[in-house]
């Protein structure tokens, strides 16, 4: 097997021209995407016979509980390969995912709590699944507060990988809450056995919805690991033709 | 339209909850972008150091 390309990815001057050629398509898609989704989960899809149009939430919720648990999973991945192999820009791809990450997180909380006070008459149980993501959320915050606690980049790196790390035991957790223990939250609506226990009129909002984040995690990721990648440059020639370019294009 | 808006009573829920969801889609993008603005900045001045060293 060809691993030229894979090794490619690891060059800064390829990652950052790569990841800023790119950034932009997935954003555009995202906002496409977020339009169609929005319009079908607010005016398309019919009320819920139990929940009536409080079920509508679902449409923000459910994508920014996906996405919080998707990007931890990304970042603990990059985090390892950063570890295992020493490739700094997999360094600088988990650092780029933990602000969204975290926003996500935060925004499934919140979206949750607001969703659960008509539904379940309260915002907030001390509940399985709400406990094991609102870790989720200290652990963002914390590999957060790791990285800029340490000084010596090499060693914010190493630091937080092994914190990223070991926060992955919660993703399995928060997935599995609602079937493990007695939960309060309803169980899973997509990803079932017997497939989705929604009909089409009211899932294909929701898939969209996942879609346009999806899109969205990425170039949001690629902006800021170009940051990163900057911040980790020396000063090599290619760093100056590209922010010549930069200035020129401002 | 006000139908629309006040989503049968739940308005105030559904309403803040996608305020929230979307509020923070734009938050993201503000900070990607001054984060990608600063470190370009910072580099500048970095650069600028070691031509005048």
């Amino acid at each position: 097997m060809n691993w030229v390309w894979f090794h490619r990815f690891g060059s800064p001057p390829y990652f950052y021209r790569f990841a800023g050629r790119w950034a932009p398509w997935f954003m555009g898609i995202a906002v496409v995407l977020l339009a169609v989704g929005l319009y079908g989960g607010l005016v398309v899809a019919p009320a819920d016979y139990f929940q009536s149009d409080a079920f509508r939430i679902i449409y923000v919720h459910v994508p920014s509980a996906y996405l919080s648990l998707m990007t931890y999973t990304w970042m603990a991945l990059a985090a390892a390969i950063g570890l295992i192999w020493r490739i700094k820009i997999c360094h600088a791809i988990a650092a780029a995912c933990a602000p969204a990450g975290a926003s996500f997180t935060a925004v499934s909380l919140a979206t949750g709590m607001i969703w659960g006070q008509p539904t379940w008459g309260t915002y907030w149980v001390w509940d399985p699944r709400l406990v094991s993501q609102l870790f989720v959320l200290f652990f963002f915050l914390g590999y957060i507060a790791l990285r800029g606690a340490i000084e010596d980049r090499d060693r914010a790196d190493r630091a937080s990988a092994v914190l990223a790390i070991v926060g992955v035991i919660n993703v399995p957790i928060v997935h599995f809450s609602v079937d493990w223990w007695r939960s309060l939250h309803q169980g899973p609506t997509l990803m079932r056995a017997d497939g989705p226990s929604m009909p089409m009129s009211m899932a294909w909002p929701l898939l969209v919805m996942i879609g346009a984040y999806t899109f969205y995690f990425v170039a949001i990721m690629l902006m800021r690991a170009r940051a990163e990648v900057l911040r980790r440059e020396r000063g090599g020639a290619w760093l100056r033709e590209e922010l010549a370019r930069a200035g020129a294009a401002a | 339209m006000s139908a629309f808006l006040e989503m049968y009573g739940y308005g105030a829920y559904v309403w803040s909850a996608y305020a929230i969801a979307i509020g923070g889609l734009l938050l993201n993008v503000w900070m990607a972008r001054r984060q990608l603005r600063l470190a370009r900045e910072e580099a500048r001045r970095r650069i600028a150091m070691q031509e005048h060293s």
